[in-house]
């Protein structure tokens, strides 16, 4: 009878044993599998972007004019947003996790609705309450402003969109905090303003970044909305997403030049604003 | 015991409802027939798109509408249209030129501009209104068919309004849709002073909310609309039947209904 070398130093194996090696690798493996997946399938049409771009002439039918235009406006009205979003969402957001109020659950759903709602019908909503004929329609008027196709309404269409995103990250953010560091905070004499800018804000401000950061980004890409209410106009309305759909109409590798530039841009803001997360966190341990 | 009960179940449901969703079309002889039709052709097409249902049992006719400038583009880009109805020949042109013609396009109706104003709009009453002060226009964006014959109204009613007029005009333009039914959406929701879509897109839906400003015919265009089967289709007999369809009685006799003006009394 043949003798096959043995591996002395480990015991073998049970049937047992063997089982849950194979469970444990076969998850592994699924685990694996899905996740590739998962990646593959959100990386490929960036990838897909890229080498159409290569392979067509695709700056021609771009035109730069129209770009730049769209490019300053998409910047200049999602910084407004951002700006208008941290000041009003920071103090709704405290208070949905500190406070107890009637309603706080409506509230707290009603916040969240633009999230779920189509942009279309987000863009029909708006144009109910500022439009010419809206609520508001005759008030504005009285006043001379006119909300309808300016580039304010951008700004409006892209706060309504975006602000859930960050509010409900905020919410989340303040909520995190522990009250006993909170009640410490009081116990060694901090006041109510006080204890907001130095210890509240300050333990929050990952969860606030975060949330800031996605709602800044889903205020970039705000299409929808913006058509309907604000209409599209080179250097007035036409953000760049919309500009990127006026200019598929008419060439498609042009508007495909346009996305890849939108996307650069995104990219590089999400990448320095993860930087700034790792940042804050070498700080907090160090 | 019961996690994996759930998760199968649960894998049942997903790949259940993915083949129901992706399973091929029934072979029992039924055919789809897809036209891409331009946005003013929605209504009328609807209707002969039935009409040759109902002459062709076992077919189902259906439509992907949009500006036709955005359909040429869809269909350069491999779209599977088997018919092509554009408001103007360039469009056509632009998909011919790509190869997708199967025969030649013809024309096949006829089209005026009009201007129309929200109903309780006082201050627009003629067509050289539009080069006023804070008129908010609406139109559509450049490519579309409808801003291309706009573009041509307006240059010539510089020769009534002015050599300012065409400029002036397109410094009131506030907005630029995708399609001409946007555009008189707009206006029939009361955003925008103004707007120029074709007389069709005047539909009963709307004409309540709209007032009308007739465009001389002196100063107006002939829209040229032409279709064409495709050479996508999945059917190249079928597609050229729909064509023959909407150049027949038949269908020039819808056509007129609807306001467009059919073949016979094209100038």
């Amino acid at each position: 009878m043949t003798t096959y070398p043995i591996d002395q130093t480990q015991p073998p194996l049970t049937l047992p044993q063997a089982r849950q090696r194979l469970w444990r690798l076969t998850g592994g493996g699924l685990l694996a599998l899905f996740s590739g997946l998962a990646v593959a399938f959100l990386v490929l049409p960036l990838a897909g972007l890229l080498w159409r771009a290569i392979r067509a002439d695709a700056w021609t039918g771009l035109s730069t004019g129209a770009l730049t235009e769209a490019i300053r406006l998409s910047a200049m009205t999602t910084l407004a947003s951002a700006g208008l979003i941290v000041l009003f969402g920071t103090p709704l957001a405290y208070a949905l996790a500190r406070w107890r109020f009637p309603f706080k659950r409506v509230i707290n759903a009603l916040v969240e609705l633009p999230i779920v709602l189509p942009p279309a019908v987000a863009g029909l909503a708006l144009l109910s309450v500022y439009g010419q004929r809206g609520l508001f329609g005759s008030t504005l008027d009285a006043f001379g402003l006119s909300v309808a196709f300016s580039t304010a309404a951008v700004v409006i269409a892209q706060v309504f969109v975006a602000a859930p995103f960050y509010i409900r990250a905020a919410t989340i953010g303040f909520a995190a905090i522990p009250r006993e560091v909170e009640d410490a905070a009081r116990v060694d004499g901090a006041d109510d303003a006080a204890l907001f800018w130095f210890v509240t804000l300050p333990m929050a401000s990952r969860a606030l970044g975060a949330g800031l950061v996605l709602s800044w980004a889903r205020a970039l890409g705000e299409f929808g909305a913006t058509l309907m209410f604000a209409g599209s106009l080179q250097g007035e309305t036409q953000t760049t997403p919309l500009l990127i759909f006026e200019t598929f109409q008419t060439s498609v590798d042009a508007a495909i030049a346009a996305g890849l530039i939108l996307i650069a841009l995104a990219l590089v803001a999400l990448l320095i604003a993860r930087w700034l997360e790792s940042r804050d966190d070498l700080r907090t341990t160090a | 015991m019961n996690r994996l009960i759930v998760l199968a179940i649960g894998a049942v449901i997903v790949i259940g409802g993915l083949v129901v969703l992706l399973r091929p079309g029934d072979a029992g002889g039924a055919q789809t027939l897809t036209i891409y039709t331009a946005a003013s052709l929605t209504d009328v097409f609807q209707e002969i798109g039935a009409a040759f249902e109902a002459q062709n049992p076992n077919v189902t006719v259906r439509f992907n509408v949009a500006g036709s400038s955005t359909l040429a583009t869809q269909i350069v880009e491999g779209a599977p249209a088997d018919v092509f109805a554009s408001a103007n020949p360039r469009q056509m042109t632009i998909v011919d030129d790509a190869g997708f013609t199967a025969e030649p396009a013809q024309q096949f109706a006829g089209n005026a501009l009009v201007m129309i104003t929200p109903a309780d709009e006082s201050a627009i009453t003629t067509p050289c209104d539009l080069a006023g002060e804070d008129v908010a226009l609406v139109v559509a964006s450049s490519g579309v068919p409808v801003r291309d014959y706009t573009d041509a109204v307006l240059d010539r009613l510089a020769t009534d309004c002015g050599a300012d007029f065409p400029a002036d005009v397109i410094e009131n333009i506030v907005s630029e849709e995708a399609n001409v039914r946007q555009v008189a959406a707009r206006i029939a929701f009361g955003e925008g002073d103004a707007g120029i879509v074709y007389a069709t897109d005047v539909t009963a839906d709307i004409a309540e909310t709209l007032r009308t400003v007739t465009i001389p015919v002196d100063y107006n265009i002939d829209a040229d609309y032409r279709i064409a089967p495709l050479t996508t289709a999945d059917n190249p007999a079928l597609a050229a039947d729909l064509v023959a369809f909407v150049l027949s009685d038949a269908g020039q006799n819808t056509l007129e209904t609807w306001g467009f003006i059919p073949l016979e009394d094209m100038p």
